[in-house]
């Protein structure tokens, strides 16, 4: 009967996994079209012509990594505070995320709509801002050093494709990016970090609770 | 056996067996053996002495204080701050504190005008809001001149100046309207109402006619209006219903003429004409530009057309829709129309243009994001506000703290209009942000403080003290959050900055809604909730027993409760209210209040009665006097009458005969109602012929000249809407007013009257300056009476108040001050919050309380005397005594007199009960009993031996011998502190000393755990015996199976009626806690039976030699009573009126596990079907309760097994000697968890679902998290205190200490309240804690048991 329950309980936390995967990776796409809309609205990317006439305006690979690496990060961050063995316990709850993933839409806005006077302005702004996300939301180091590591990553692939040609900004400003661009992907892995950690305590309780039944 | 076993290693032991040692040390002391147990009561008088600042420190419930979450604690130091040091820091901090405190009394004392200022405050500062267009979509305008004005170019322009960008091309229609003000001039008293606006309106048709046919003609061509008009085509489709009124392909040209297309016929026809204008409204709430809005222009309270419209003015406009600019074609028509109608004082400037940009309408494009934004922020408030909880209405308060922060957003923008702000940013793009930043995060801590709060204290402290529990959380969030915003301020990004300064107000003004509107509603909240609980656990709480089964229980009506001696605290009121629901009191207090009021008001109007008709002052006379003298009319009549009819006349007087004699107008129809319609304009002008006709005056102010400002700005989109066209980011030119000033004479309005006019009925008399004299007297009438009133009223109520006591006897106002003079002020100046927790002391017992055992109803327990008393658990009433009749021996020693005495007192009763057990009749020579002698091998072999004790020893060898012949050695030795038999040694070690006789020595603590018959027992026997004799019958079947009295009670359970008890000669009984019977009892097992569990039918019985064993308790039918073994005699005996008396209990040994541990089994626990033993061989064994199969073999702790927790989720924790902890899989049997927490043994533990609460012996509570096994937090409490945990809820944790007990706050760590069961000079510890079903806890205090409810928690358990 053990051994039952424990391939049972193996079974759960796989398709658990998957779900999660799942559910981070959609997350991922819808803020990556939103966020896309706005920025495309400020005529920020410019795609290939012919891919601007469809019904997102962006390219159709865009959405799909971002949701990839969505999923990713939401489910590293779980694991790394395991494998830490120190468990984030800092405003564990869904209000809280929400919260959040709204700071975090609202400095996707700041940076698409608002007019700073120079790029070196918005860069430090938007710096301070995602700052501010990580210290009111994550406060962990685990979080700062994978968030800044991710950005760091995710800037330098978007530095290789711009540079083979795949898309371009309108006006450029650090070596054919924009700078604010890591600033953009901290807050995004801290965003869905919480997301991730918030799904993974979920399934948690889900855990005990089933256990709790058999 | 440990001959040198200190005290203090003996507190420290804490599994059952060394709990037993530890019992024996206590009674020494009790008995002040002064000289040896010196060094046994060091270890009480420490921990006595820090007791005093201890509680001082923590007792107050209100001092706030942060959870301890994450604070390192120090190796061996408190936690606890030291008190003397006041840094800055904490002094603002209590200042904070004190100030909410005072600002929670305030807003719970007075709600409703505090939200009524609140309201107040909120509409005031969003009024400038009025004034703004709805975010988003407010047009912009733009003036120009009409003079050089020319179609602005599409190109944009170098020097633009001021024009706004959108000032490019030419716009989409210009606007002109002609704006007609028509009055029927003069006034004639002869017209009806519908007079006002029917000729006026017709007078619309000429208009029209005269603009479609006006044509210019000049050098360059003749220009028409259908040439410069715009041309519409259809209506948009689903707009048919307008159809009939709305112009469809021709010019755009509206005015109320449309109603009747256009048509003077069908106008002229029309019967009613605000039925017609009526019947095109929209139904319901209509907030943009209403069809009647759209056809006059003006809006609908600006038109005139109604029937009680006082200035009798007609205002409506015709609307020009244009496509084309040509100034000289309107300038003619301008010209042509004030020719026609000139309008004499009439100033307006024409000489300005304005151009009005309407705002793009929101793509789907920008909509994507916005609804994002949107729904992510309605996630969170959802999120937010799904955490209220354990309040009245859960909805209500969300809506409250959706409503406190809405309010203060919209008070920011408004304030930030005031001083001259203009929003820029696109309100509705930010309003998610703004929300967001805000948060209801305040809010949900401020409930949650408050909830938190004990239920039972008043409404109004409870507020204070949830307010200033959270005050600095509050503060301090706040102060981070104007920092965060101040430094977004500087990053001189206008658009941030803007933000910023919204958010600032919008923090501050939430700050003040949160202090004052949302706590006020909280606090109604919860007073409705209070009522509304109280009145719903009222028998629960009322200290009235729960009506019982009653064949199940059969037992005499309770005594009422007994007060309890040794409350730290009065009963405070609020506790006493507790017994009646307020809502009964309030009736109560109401009904006689009433009455008394009822009875003072009939009085007063039989005595105005009385006063009226005789009159004695003459004020009829003289009021009537008045009234006539000073009527101008004099009514000669109406001096006679009361004063109330003389006055009437002033208005109606004359009216018959003068009516038709002045009625100068011909009637068209003189219908009977126009009779009485005719009333009163001849009235007047008989009364006042110097009153000229009134003369409608048609002004024209500023007002005027852009009337159009006056409507919804959605005005034009809608009107161009109707025909398909957008005025989204465009704009239309709005030319000046053309005034037209129609004057009617009253013969034409009459002309054009439909016959149907007349009947409508007429408006409301208008009292105006024609009866101002009458008015006059009569306020001077009703200003003395009101005076007269108000003087009878005081009156009355000084009387009243004279007559009636203050208060009715209860619960008045001075308890307030009563409370405070009582209690010590804290430093903030309030007194603490009065604890209601009061523990009901159980007494009875003679000596420490040994075992406990309760099912929620019923509540055991058995003392080291071997007394077993069953208490109700509900009322704390004694409702059983089983006697330990050995006892009397004791009573030479002066330590047991008081014991005896109480037994004597209490237990007279029962004291027959107890003699006629068959183990005194052996040696008192009962008859009829001696022949049960013969199954006791065991005690008749003991017997030869006592004689050569008697009288000069301490009667201990029998009693050593009788215990323990049958234990293997190997126990005694393998089981240091833990076994069983500690006392043994102790009890040679005080037969060694005491070796010269001694009282005390009879006391000492083995004499008194299991005492055999002594000679003093001998002695009195025969005394006794004649009292045995006259044994009730019904008592006497209760003896049925034979009770071991030799033996002590190691283990005891409940369940049921039916009370398992364990005894150190291996015997297991189970006996009628009701009736005090022993039922059965088995002597399978020949080891002590060191624990017990009880479960369904099942017994498990862990003994001294690590067997385990397994009984099934079986109900028989009283014909199996034969195979009952033991009571062949008693069978005939009838049965007790009980009906599990008539019921044959058996009690059989399934199975016998016997090597379950190959040492003493320390822990048994039962719960969901398994049963878990730890033992001292440092492993934990899980046996299926149902075949008492052996599951798992549990190894991981590196020492002895001390404590056991597993409940009916089947979660397992074990703790070890090695201070580790270990959460298991009770269902793998693998480990989940091991953590090392305590330095030292583990001596409690116990599980929420969140976490797991061990004790320690380093003093030392950890709670750690249960999924992690990461320790949240440890409370390190004083030296010496009792090991025992318990959970009462959730979020609360007791732990027994020094003479009281402790609440703890599981989520905070926080101390809530200690609880001192007595008089804090005898400190002894709590070493067992029960936590019952109904949310109380028993412990035990010595030789008392203490009941502790706790009453705040049944409200969280709701």
């Amino acid at each position: 009967k053990t051994e039952a329950s424990s391939t049972c309980r193996r079974v759960f936390v796989t398709t658990n996994l998957l779900i999660r995967g799942a559910m981070l990776f959609s997350v991922g796409v819808f803020l990556a079209l939103v966020l896309n809309l706005l920025q495309v609205q400020r005529n920020v990317t410019l795609f290939p012509p012919d891919v601007i006439s469809s019904i997102f305006s962006s390219a159709w690979w865009v959405p799909p990594c971002c949701g990839t690496a969505s999923a990713m990060i939401g489910l590293l961050y779980p694991c790394i505070d395991s494998c830490l063995g120190e468990p984030h316990k800092f405003k564990r709850e869904w209000s809280s995320v929400m919260r959040c993933v709204a700071v975090f839409v609202g400095i996707n806005h700041a940076s698409a709509k608002v007019d700073f006077a120079n790029n070196v302005q918005l860069s430090l702004t938007l710096a301070a801002l995602s700052i501010g996300l990580w210290w009111t939301f994550d406060r962990s180091r685990s979080g700062f050093s994978l968030g800044v590591t991710i950005a760091l990553l995710a800037t330098l692939a978007t530095q290789l494709l711009v540079y083979n040609g795949v898309f371009q900004y309108t006006s450029p400003d650090f070596l054919y990016i924009r700078s604010w661009l890591p600033c953009i992907f901290f807050a995004g892995v801290i965003t869905m970090g919480n997301i991730g950690r918030q799904l993974a305590l979920y399934e948690y309780k889900f855990i005990q609770e089933k256990s709790h039944q058999d | 056996m440990f001959p040198s076993l200190p005290g203090g290693r003996a507190e420290q032991t804490h599994t059952l067996p060394e709990s037993r040692g530890e019992l024996n040390v206590n009674p020494k002391a009790t008995l002040q053996l002064k000289k040896t147990t010196a060094a046994a009561f060091k270890g009480h008088k420490r921990p006595r002495g820090r007791e005093i600042t201890w509680p001082l420190n923590n007792r107050s419930l209100d001092a706030p204080r942060r959870p301890v979450l994450g604070r390192a604690v120090l190796p061996n130091g408190r936690e606890l701050t030291p008190p003397a040091r006041m840094t800055l820091r904490k002094q603002l901090r209590e200042k904070i504190s004190a100030a909410f405190y005072r600002h929670g009394l305030l807003c719970a004392s007075y709600p409703v005008p505090i939200i009524l200022f609140t309201s107040a405050s909120i509409l005031t500062c969003c009024y400038p809001l009025l004034r703004l267009p709805l975010p988003g979509t407010g047009p912009v305008e733009f003036t120009t001149g009409v003079r050089d004005y020319s179609v602005p170019s599409h190109e944009p322009q170098g020097d633009l100046g001021e024009r706004p960008d959108w000032y490019r091309g030419p716009p989409v229609a210009y606007i002109q309207q002609v704006l007609v003000k028509a009055a029927v001039s003069p006034w004639d008293s002869s017209l009806v109402p519908v007079d006002v606006f029917r000729s006026p309106l017709g007078r619309v048709f000429s208009l029209l006619e005269e603009i479609r046919n006006h044509v210019h003609s000049d050098s360059s061509g003749i220009r028409s209006l259908e040439s410069l008009c715009l041309q519409v085509t259809d209506l948009f489709p689903g707009l048919r219903r307008m159809q009939s009124v709305l112009p469809e392909h021709g010019c755009l040209l509206v005015s109320p003429g449309n109603y009747w297309q256009n048509q003077r016929e069908l106008f002229d026809s029309d019967a009613d004409l605000l039925k017609t204008i009526q019947k095109h409204e929209p139904k319901g709430l209509h907030t943009s530009a209403t069809l009647r809005d759209l056809l006059f222009g003006v809006p609908g309270k600006y038109t005139g057309v109604s029937h009680y419209n006082r200035k009798r003015v007609v205002t409506y406009t015709i609307t020009v829709v244009l496509s084309s600019y040509d100034a000289r074609f309107l300038g003619s028509l301008r010209a042509r129309l004030k020719q026609l109608h000139p309008s004499a004082n009439c100033s307006l400037r024409e000489d300005h243009m304005v151009h009005v940009h309407f705002k793009e309408e929101i793509g789907i494009a920008e909509l994507i994001p916005l609804v994002t934004t949107y729904i992510i922020l309605f996630a969170y408030i959802y999120f937010s506000t799904r955490k209220i909880d354990m309040v009245k209405s859960k909805w209500g308060l969300a809506l409250a703290a959706v409503v406190t922060v809405l309010s203060s957003l919209l008070m920011s923008v408004g304030l930030c209009t005031l001083f001259g702000l203009t929003p820029t940013l696109n309100g509705g793009e930010i309003f998610p942000y703004l929300v967001v930043v805000i948060g209801l995060e305040n809010v949900l801590v401020l409930t949650k403080s408050v909830v938190s709060t004990p239920v039972d204290l008043e409404v109004k402290l409870r507020i204070a003290q949830g307010l200033s529990n959270e005050s600095w959380s509050i503060m301090k969030n706040m102060a981070t959050e104007l920092c965060i915003i101040l430094i977004g301020y500087f990053t001189l990004v206008p658009a941030i900055q803007e933000f910023c300064l919204f958010a600032v107000v919008g923090l501050v003004s939430d700050f003040f809604l949160q202090m004052f509107f949302f706590t006020t509603v909280l606090s109604i909240d919860i007073r409705r909730m209070e009522l509304a609980d109280l009145n719903r656990r009222l028998p629960a709480e009322a200290g009235l027993p729960p009506p019982k089964p009653g064949p199940l229980r059969p037992r005499e009506v309770p005594p009422p409760p007994r007060p309890s001696p040794h409350t730290i605290t009065l009963q405070t009121p609020a506790f006493r209210n507790l017994r009646l629901p307020k809502r009964l009191r309030v009736v109560y207090f109401l009904a006689r209040t009433r009455l008394a009021q009822r009875i003072i008001m009939v009085g007063t109007v039989i005595w105005i009665g009385i006063l009226v008709y005789t009159d004695p002052a003459g004020i009829r006379t003289y009021l009537a006097a008045q009234v006539s003298e000073q009527s101008p009319l004099g009514d000669p009549g109406g001096a006679g009458l009361p004063p109330h009819l003389g006055v009437a006349p002033v208005f109606r007087g004359g009216d018959p005969t003068s009516t038709l004699s002045i009625h100068p107008a011909p009637d068209p129809t003189p219908l009977p109602e126009n009779q009485s319609q005719g009333h009163h304009g001849p009235a007047r002008a008989g009364l006042l012929p110097q009153a000229p006709p009134a003369v409608p005056q048609i002004t024209w102010g500023a007002e005027d000249e852009e009337g159009w400002r006056r409507l919804s700005f959605r005005h034009w989109p809608s009107l161009f809407s109707y025909y398909n066209i957008t005025l989204a980011k465009r704009y239309i030119s709005i030319l000046p007013v053309i005034p037209v000033t129609v004057h009617l004479s009253p013969q034409e309005a009459i002309e054009t009257r439909h016959p149907q006019d007349t009947r409508h009925p007429p408006p409301p008399i208008p009292k105006v300056s024609a009866d101002l004299q009458t008015d006059l007297t009569l306020y001077k009438v009703a200003a003395l009476g009101l005076a007269a009133g108000v003087l009878l009223v005081l009156l009355l109520f000084c009387l009243y108040r004279v007559l009636c006591p203050r208060n009715y006897g209860q619960n008045g106002v001075s308890h307030g001050r009563r409370r405070r003079g009582d209690l010590p002020c804290d430093d903030y100046g309030y007194s603490p919050p009065v604890s209601e927790i009061s523990p009901l002391l159980l007494r009875g017992h003679s000596m420490d309380i040994e075992c406990l055992a309760s099912d929620g109803m019923l509540l055991a327990s058995c003392c080291l005397a071997g007394q077993i008393r069953v208490w109700d658990a509900q009322t704390g009433d004694c409702l059983t005594v089983i006697p330990k009749p050995g006892l009397r021996r004791s009573s030479s020693s002066s330590g047991c007199w008081e014991q005896r005495d109480g037994w004597d007192g209490v237990g007279g009763a029962t004291e027959p009960e107890c003699l006629c057990s068959e183990a005194h009749g052996s040696y008192v020579g009962i008859d009829g009993l001696s022949e049960e002698e013969e199954g006791y091998p065991l005690r008749r072999r003991t017997a030869p031996i006592r004689p050569t004790l008697f009288n000069d020893q301490p009667d201990l060898t029998p009693l050593i011998d009788t215990n323990f012949t049958s234990q293997p050695p190997s126990h005694l030795l393998s089981t240091p502190p833990r076994a069983g038999f500690d006392f043994g040694g102790l009890v040679e070690r005080a037969y060694m000393e005491h070796e010269p006789p001694s009282p005390s020595a009879y006391t000492s603590p083995s004499s008194a755990s299991s005492s055999p018959p002594t000679g003093a027992q001998l002695q009195r026997r025969p005394s006794l015996g004649d009292i045995a004799a006259a044994l009730p019958p019904e008592r006497a079947p209760s003896s049925g199976p034979q009770a071991d009295w030799e033996s002590s009670v190691w283990a005891m359970e409940l369940r049921g009626n039916l009370i398992a008890a364990g005894r150190s000669s291996g015997k297991l009984e189970l006996w009628d806690a009701v009736e005090g019977s022993l039922r059965c009892s088995n002597e399978d097992g020949v080891s002590g039976i060191t624990a017990l569990a009880f479960l369904n039918n099942r017994i498990v019985a862990a003994r001294l030699n690590g067997s385990l064993d397994f009984f099934t308790v079986e109900i028989n039918k009283p014909l199996c009573l034969l195979q009952y073994r033991g009571a062949p005699l008693r069978g005939s005996v009838p049965p007790s009126p009980c009906y599990s008396s008539e019921d044959v209990i058996s009690c059989q040994l399934t199975r016998s596990v016997q090597c379950a541990h190959h040492k003493p089994i320390t822990v048994l626990r039962a719960a969901a079907g398994r049963v878990v033993t730890g033992s001292q061989d440092h492993t934990v064994r899980i046996y299926r309760l149902e075949d008492s199969c052996c599951l798992f073999t549990l190894q991981g702790h590196s020492g002895g097994i001390t404590a056991i927790y597993i409940d009916q989720t089947m979660v397992l924790a074990s703790g070890g000697q090695d201070g580790a902890i270990c959460l298991w899989d009770v269902l793998t049997g693998s480990r989940v968890s091991h953590v090392y927490g305590h330095r030292g043994d583990v001596t409690s533990l116990v599980c929420t679902t969140s976490c797991v609460i061990s004790s320690g012996l380093d003093d030392l509570i950890c709670i750690w998290d249960r999924s992690t096994g990461i320790k949240l937090y440890s409370i390190q409490q004083e030296a010496g205190c009792g090991a025992s945990l318990g959970v009462i809820s959730e979020s609360l944790l007791v732990t027994g200490g020094q003479g009281c007990v402790s609440f703890w706050d599981l989520n905070f760590g926080d101390l809530l309240q200690t609880v001192y069961l007595g008089q804090s000079s005898d400190g002894q510890g709590v070493r067992q804690l029960l936590v019952l079903d109904n949310a109380a806890i028993v412990c035990d205090f010595g030789s008392e048991l203490s009941l502790v409810y706790v009453p705040s928690v049944l409200e969280k358990l709701d």
